[in-house]
């Protein structure tokens, strides 16, 4: 459509070409075509909110911690994901889980060819439901799995220092406008 | 990176023109200007450069649409219930449809105004009336929702109002119908002389906006039809058309015609407000509602008054002057500069115009040709700043653009009529589809018009649109006014009767616009602020349900021990923080509306269970990824069971961890 959309403007740019030079002085109905198309949006993620609680993004934004997955989302390109209205649960791995990766793994996640592998493993992180503390204890004692918005199941486990998610350690919890993160310090990297 | 290809591309076509013309220089001009399609296009994601609040007329609400696209923003309840927000159906909005009648759940919404400081726009709130039972309600323009709203004694067919003073000293209202004061038990035809018409001028409170009525006017019976405010030298003054002086109380398109003159009725009412204040008028027993809405207890009380404070305006000599005015006018609309009064003669061939000074020099020289009720009648040349000649047929309202000219509607004409204000000369005119009623430019009751767009709302319209039946919706026509001839840029569709409108700069309020009401700050008396504190009581045949919601589920989810003929209480509080994300709620057989909760606010539904089972509730609104799974249910047992009181949520109880 877009093309077809573009196609037409051309021919209009070149129509209108051939009247002005004819006829002489309408050549700035050129840029007039222009408006035809409607702009590109900016997705949910480039809303401005002052007001509201922050959402999912905007908490690991805040925070030096999530800076490597910060830029992984964005890389990913799941900015909008992650503000999404959900609800969201998402296990946030700190920087220095990334170091633990082997060598190269993230520069080469990074590349703008592995986008898709990169949102996989991110999404790996994301259960699509609201999962409090008290709830992923609840979890663990009904036996239920987390189902990820990567399609896989991680196993919760209520050990005596804590909850673990996919075999780590739930570090600290932070509710979100959209639902929860629990920070953790290992990469939940789903098997292939 | 399609954009940019797409630049590229317009670039080296751009240069491949200017370079084989050779010629680069170029101006706007009419092609452009002309097309009126881009001039109305608000691109996906762009903003509408104002707001337009456009009275529902019969449907008793007023709308929110966006100028120039025209889109619909909201429809804001004011008068009429609406079962969309659960207004008049929840506990907490009850409140604000009561009256000396009772519960009412419809109005008739007229003409609304927005608040000024200083003869300017200054966006807090939005008056308007209602006609039928006669009533003024404030729109609050933070959260767009009606916050108060008051009845009007003594009154009927509250049609001259609801406009404001240059600062929002007082909302006036005036009644169309005249009645027996004090109301009673009368014979018809007794009219003449013993119905009186109320001009009612109600205080607004400037921090709050609280509505208090000041005093009423008790005027002669005759019809009181519109009016406006003085402003800037004529601040102070208000003024009011009037027909019937006939006084006739039957057959009034024939006996409410006979007069060649009615009148504009000048009212100084800053000085009757100091005849008030130095403890003037008479207190009179009344009946009138007042109900006010608060963010806080996100609840609306009402309250019933049962006085009001009279003035005859004999009590107040030289406050209140008659202008003969042609044939039965209508509208009454000052220019910015509040020099100039407008009468629009429905039934004249001319329009009237008076003029202040004029007013105030015919005053001074007592050029009075006798009285009506002891009220001075000026001589109708002694106050005629002007007449426009024969502009067109049937000249209901005016409105300014505050460079100096006046368009006028003409509703048997078929057209808007733009004039010169001072040499009175017509400039130009176009038809209108069809027959309209008011205009609106932004600010065009104000000191300082944005003279940018007109609004016309037409009455008829048949074959504008795809038809849907014998009723089609009424239109409203764009105008473009920048240029010297008017150009129609659109026609677009209203909800009930598009009657009156209030334009505003968005600029000038959408950064105030409230986005999540503050959970911390929610004082209702049944509020839940954590699902762990969430609980079920019984009180005798009341069940009380605190209830919370939040993405995505209710808590508790699952409530037994319900029995039929109990009365449920759903006192429900989103605890969401978050913009744009209210829940509803709607229970299986409740003979209610649905709620619809906004983030951080409490409501409360009643349900009557009439039969056993397990019944069902759920969200209404598409609230997330899991609305789906956004559901309960209700255990109801029969009556007399020894079913215990239970709750819980994912089998446990809400307090357990």
């Amino acid at each position: 459509m877009k093309k077809i959309n573009l196609t037409f403007s051309l021919l209009a740019v070149l129509a209108l070409f051939m009247v002005s030079c004819s006829g002489g002085e309408k050549k700035q109905e050129v840029t007039e075509t222009k408006t035809e198309m409607a702009p590109e949006g900016k997705g949910q993620s480039a809303v401005i909110d002052d007001v509201s609680a922050a959402n999912a993004l905007q908490v690991a934004k805040s925070l030096d911690d999530f800076k490597t997955l910060v830029a992984a989302i964005e890389a990913a390109g799941v900015e909008d994901a992650v503000v999404n209205v959900g609800p969201l649960t998402i296990f946030a791995p700190v920087n220095a889980a990334f170091d633990k990766l082997p060598a190269g793994t993230l520069d080469d996640l990074l590349k703008p060819e592995n986008k898709s592998k990169l949102a996989f493993i991110l999404v790996n992180h994301v259960a699509p439901a609201n999962y409090p503390d008290s709830q992923l204890k609840k979890e663990a004692k009904k036996g239920r799995k987390l189902y990820m918005a990567s399609g896989k199941y991680l196993l919760v486990e209520d050990k005596e220092d804590g909850i673990y998610v996919g075999g780590t350690k739930i570090l600290k919890s932070v509710k979100v406008s959209n639902g929860w993160i629990h920070v953790i310090d290992n990469v939940l990297v789903p098997a292939e | 990176m399609k954009t940019i290809f797409k630049s590229l591309l317009a670039i080296m076509v751009l240069s491949m023109v200017l370079g084989s013309c050779g010629k680069g220089d170029s101006k706007k001009n009419g092609a452009l200007s002309g097309n009126a399609a881009e001039r109305v296009y608000v691109a996906p994601g762009e903003y509408d450069e104002f707001y337009a609040f456009v009275s529902g007329g019969f449907s008793g609400q007023l709308s929110v649409y966006g100028l120039p696209s025209g889109r619909l923003f909201k429809v804001i309840p004011v008068f009429s219930v609406d079962a969309e927000k659960a207004y008049g159906f929840n506990e907490e909005t009850k409140p604000m449809l009561n009256t000396s009648h009772g519960f009412i759940p419809w109005g008739d919404s007229h003409h609304p105004d927005i608040s000024q400081t200083g003869g300017v726009l200054d966006g807090r709130w939005v008056f308007i009336n209602e006609n039928n039972t006669p009533r003024i309600a404030k729109i609050d323009l933070t959260t767009f929702e009606t916050t108060e709203i008051l009845e009007i004694p003594n009154s009927a067919g509250n049609h001259s109002s609801s406009f404001v003073t240059e600062n929002t000293e007082y909302v006036v209202a005036g009644t169309r119908f005249s009645i027996p004061f004090p109301q009673r038990d009368m014979p018809i035809k007794e009219f003449k002389g013993n119905f009186k018409g109320a001009l009612t001028f109600i205080k607004v409170d400037p921090k709050d906006g609280t509505m208090d009525i000041k005093f009423q006017l008790m005027m002669p019976g005759f019809d009181y039809d519109l009016s406006h405010p003085g402003r800037g030298d004529s601040h102070g003054w208000f003024f009011f058309t009037t027909y019937n002086t006939e006084e006739a109380n039957s057959l009034l398109e024939v006996n409410a015609s006979q007069n060649d003159k009615d009148f504009i009725a000048a009212v100084n009412w800053k000085k009757i407000e100091e005849y008030v204040n130095n403890g003037g008028g008479t207190k009179m027993p009344a009946k009138y509602a007042h109900n006010v809405y608060s963010d806080e207890v996100h609840s609306a009380t009402s309250t019933m008054r049962d006085e009001v404070l009279i003035v005859n305006p004999s009590e107040v000599p030289g406050a209140i002057y008659f202008m003969p005015t042609p044939k039965s006018p209508h509208g009454c609309d000052v220019d910015p500069s509040g020099e100039y009064i407008v009468g629009n003669g429905k039934l004249s061939a001319d329009l009237t115009v008076h003029s202040f000074s004029k007013l105030i020099k015919a005053i001074e020289e007592k050029k009075f040709d006798g009285d009506a009720y002891g009220i001075p009648i000026l001589q109708f040349e002694a106050t005629l700043a002007g007449v426009v000649k024969s502009p067109g047929l049937g000249p209901l309202h005016t409105e300014f653009d505050g460079k100096g000219n006046a368009y006028t509607t003409f509703f048997i004409s078929s057209e808007v009529v733009k004039w010169k204000l001072g040499t009175w000369e017509v400039l130009d005119r176009k038809s209108t589809y069809y027959s309209p009623g008011h205009l609106m430019i932004p600010g065009g009751n104000s000191g300082k018009p944005f003279g940018k767009y007109a609004l016309v709302m037409n009455k008829i319209t048949k074959d504008r649109y795809l038809p849907t039946g014998p009723e089609v919706t009424q239109s409203a026509q764009l105008f473009d006014i920048t240029g010297e001839k008017m150009v129609l840029l659109s026609d677009f569709p209203t909800i009930g009767e598009p009657h009156y409108a209030a334009g505003i700069p968005a600029s000038l309020i959408m950064s105030k616009s409230k986005k999540i009401y503050k959970l911390e700050e929610n004082k209702h008396p049944f509020a839940t602020k954590s699902q762990s504190t969430a609980k079920v009581i019984r009180k005798g045949n009341e069940v009380h349900i605190y209830m919370t919601m939040i993405r995505s589920h209710f808590a508790p989810d699952n409530i037994e021990g319900v029995q039929v003929g109990d009365k449920v209480f759903f006192h429900i509080t989103n605890l969401e923080q978050d913009y744009d994300v209210p829940h509803g709620f709607a229970m299986i057989g409740a003979q209610t509306s649905e709620l619809l909760i906004m983030p951080g606010q409490t409501e409360t539904s009643i349900w009557e269970p009439k039969q056993v089972g397990v019944w069902p509730f759920y969200c209404t609104d598409f609230c997330s990824a899991l609305h789906q799974e956004m559901q309960g249910y209700i255990r109801v047992s029969p009556k007399g069971s020894n079913v215990p009181i239970s709750f819980t949520l994912d089998g446990d109880a809400l307090d357990a961890e």
